[in-house]
């Protein structure tokens, strides 16, 4: 035992002739939320479905709750709740039959009660006779959520659980994963919001099936190395379609009444400011953002410069 | 993991339950589909039709022609009208208006009293086979009509007008086909019902993604399966018992053997036909590939197991898969036990066929069921 939860290294996994995960290792101790962040297709979807057994990588080796992922799956399944990207439970039965029958499947002694101990905590009591598929995108994630953790289990693996969900209901979900995991259940949590990934205490940036950053959000958004400027003033989209092009400018964004460039050069950027400085916008260094730095990652070839 | 657990079992047999109890439309396909093509393959589907329309072209009107059209239309199966030209036989042929044209030429009564046995032309429309059949074979019985008109001199020899067909069948033989039909149709409507529906079992899963849910928790293959096999089971037992009391009412089916022999030997071949439909489950990608492999097995099992037609009339090699099917195997024996009277041991040597492509089957299944989602 090594004392991590997920532990796992040079995994690697083809799909025919696609290499979607190329030499993964990824370490996640008790009780953390691990934030798993990339672009569509990076493979976040497949690393998780490997650490659940529901994949068996072509290569590698490691341990998932101290099980091995290439013998144990089975054993890994029992104590992993893992809450799919799409909905996966029946949306022709209630939410009570569903958490139902997800109790039964883990043999769960006194199921009747934990069923209803569940709904209590996920507020879905009102909705017990509800059919799911007449659920809300935010309840049926709650429903997910209930159904993921009512046997209890160590690991949660949560693949893009709030795609699509309203802010209220994003925030109350991550108030409940914050909540299991003070009580010592570790989380690995795939997101594409940047105020989620800012919620884990660690984030890991996967990149053509390969991680490229992981750290805190500050220490991802510190070691970066960007360096962004924001500019305020009038007539800024005018500015940022002028600055868009010019050498050294990564990014050039518009946020309300600031636009937001970025770059590693702070000569070439400080050059290009120079050269709008007849549009008349104060400009001024900012810390770069969580977001400022995806997007560059993203931009740089995923990641790999 | 054990290999089996009954809580698991009975909680997907809950859920099965509940979704089939959800789709009330389903529910009532499957009830209508076998009254439906009972009364089809009863009244509708008719493989000996009678009255075909039919043309006459004559010269005279003479003794031996009225005989011979009253011989004709006395078969049931010639509605004859007289034409006045062959343009007009063309035009009712090319049109369809006409299935025969019956042109008897001049001087026929001359002719047949000199022995010199003159052709009678009959120009059929053989573009529908099976609609003319009976009718052409019916001409062979009309050799003899002309016996009693016929001179003395003529009647001591062999006379025969040119008309070589086969014998036409003598009994009712609509009366027969439903009978025959029926014992046939409860193993083809049963196969179509419950391979179908348990073909989109899993692929349906597959499909709405809640198999990837189904995987990542821990059921073992067995118990998926016979959750979604025993519902089924129930359904096609009910449609035994419409198809049987539908049959009994309506087309005066005799049950001479045992009812309970019949009932158990549907059992095995409903499990026979959902485990196939299971294991067709597992192997399809998607819910079209599936039907596409149920539609698949259909065809043969209703061409080679003597549904349509008569299993010891097709080629050796047919026969053999033929034998293979379940589906011959359940309709040798309901035609045994409803028709014949059998008992156990009579349908003994069709029922380990059946058993033993059940095990086969479910053996593939388990070994096809993807425990992953590579």
């Amino acid at each position: 035992m090594t004392g991590f939860v997920i532990d796992v290294h040079d995994l690697c996994k083809s799909f025919g002739a696609r290499k979607v995960i190329e030499g993964l290792s990824l370490q996640v101790a008790k009780g953390e939320i691990c934030g798993f962040l990339g672009a569509n297709g990076s493979g976040k979807t497949t690393t998780i479905r490997m650490l659940c057994g529901l994949l068996v990588p072509d290569s590698g080796s490691g341990n998932c709750l101290g099980f091995d992922i290439l013998r144990d799956g089975p054993r890994i399944r029992r104590e992993v709740g893992y809450m799919t990207q799409r909905f996966s439970y029946y949306e022709d039965l209630t939410v009570f039959e569903n958490l139902d029958l997800v109790a039964n499947i883990y043999e769960m002694a006194d199921h009747q009660n934990a069923v209803r101990n569940i709904m209590d905590r996920m507020g879905l009591a009102d909705r017990a006779d509800q059919l799911a598929g007449q659920l809300s995108g935010g309840w049926k994630q709650r429903l997910a959520l209930a159904a993921c953790v009512l046997h209890q289990p160590r690991l949660l693996l949560l693949d893009e659980p709030t795609a699509g969900v309203d802010a209220k209901a994003r925030r109350e979900f991550w108030d409940l994963i914050h909540d299991m995991a003070g009580e010592g259940l570790t989380v690995l949590v795939s997101t594409h919001y940047m105020d989620e990934a800012e919620r884990c205490k660690r984030i890991v940036y996967l990149a053509s099936g390969r991680i490229v950053v992981q750290g805190s959000a500050e220490d991802v958004a510190r070691d970066s190395g960007l360096v962004t400027f924001e500019g305020m003033g009038e007539d800024i989209d005018a500015v940022s379609r002028r600055l868009r092009h010019m050498p050294g400018v990564e990014a050039a964004a518009v946020f309300g009444r600031a636009l937001r460039i970025g770059g590693m050069d702070r000569v070439k950027l400080e050059d290009a400011i120079h050269s709008v400085a007849d549009a008349g916008l104060s400009w001024q260094e900012v810390e770069p953002r969580l977001e400022d730095v995806f997007i560059h990652m993203l931009g740089t070839k995923e990641g790999k410069a | 993991m054990n290999a089996f657990s009954l809580r698991r079992f009975l909680a997907l047999l809950k859920k099965e339950w509940i979704q089939m109890r959800r789709d009330p439309m389903t529910l009532r396909l499957i009830i209508m589909m076998p009254l439906m093509q009972l009364l089809l393959f009863g009244y509708a589907l008719n493989a000996n039709p009678k009255n075909l329309p039919a043309g006459l072209l004559t010269v005279e009107n003479s003794k031996y022609e009225r005989t011979l059209v009253t011989a004709l239309h006395n078969t049931g199966y010639y509605d004859i009208r007289r034409l006045t030209s062959e343009a007009q036989a063309e035009q009712g042929l090319a049109d369809g208006k006409l299935l025969f044209v019956v042109d008897i030429p001049a001087n026929f009564d001359r002719s047949v009293d000199r022995g010199e046995s003159p052709s009678i032309l009959i120009d059929a429309d053989g573009t529908d086979p099976t609609a003319i059949g009976y009718a052409v074979g019916s001409l062979g019985g009309l050799s003899t009509a002309l016996d009693h008109d016929l001179p003395p001199v003529r009647r001591a020899q062999p006379a025969s007008p040119p008309f070589q067909f086969v014998v036409h069948t003598r009994y009712n033989p609509e009366q027969l086909t439903v009978l025959n039909i029926v014992p046939g149709l409860i193993c083809v409507v049963l196969m179509m019902s419950t391979l179908m529906l348990t073909t989109l079992a899993i692929t349906r899963e597959r499909e709405r993604g809640t198999m990837e849910n189904l995987l990542a928790m821990p059921v073992r293959p067995v118990e998926v399966m016979l959750a979604k096999i025993t519902p089924y089971i129930g359904v096609g037992y009910i449609q035994v018992v419409v198809i049987l009391l539908v049959s009994t009412i309506l087309f005066h089916l005799p049950v001479h053997g045992s009812l309970l022999l019949l009932l158990f030997v549907r059992g095995l071949v409903i499990a026979s036909n959902l485990a196939l439909g299971i294991t067709f489950s597992t192997l399809a990608a998607n819910q079209m590939q599936a039907t596409q492999m149920a539609q698949f097995t259909l065809m043969p099992a209703m061409m080679l197991s003597g549904f349509f037609f008569p299993f010891l009339g097709m080629p050796l090699w047919a026969q053999w898969v033929g034998e293979l099917l379940p589906t011959t195997h359940a309709m040798r024996i309901a035609r045994g036990v409803l028709l014949k009277g059998n008992g156990l041991p009579a349908v003994l040597p069709d029922l380990w066929p059946i058993v033993l492509f059940t095990i086969v089957v479910v053996v593939v299944a388990v070994r096809f069921y993807r425990e992953t989602l590579d």
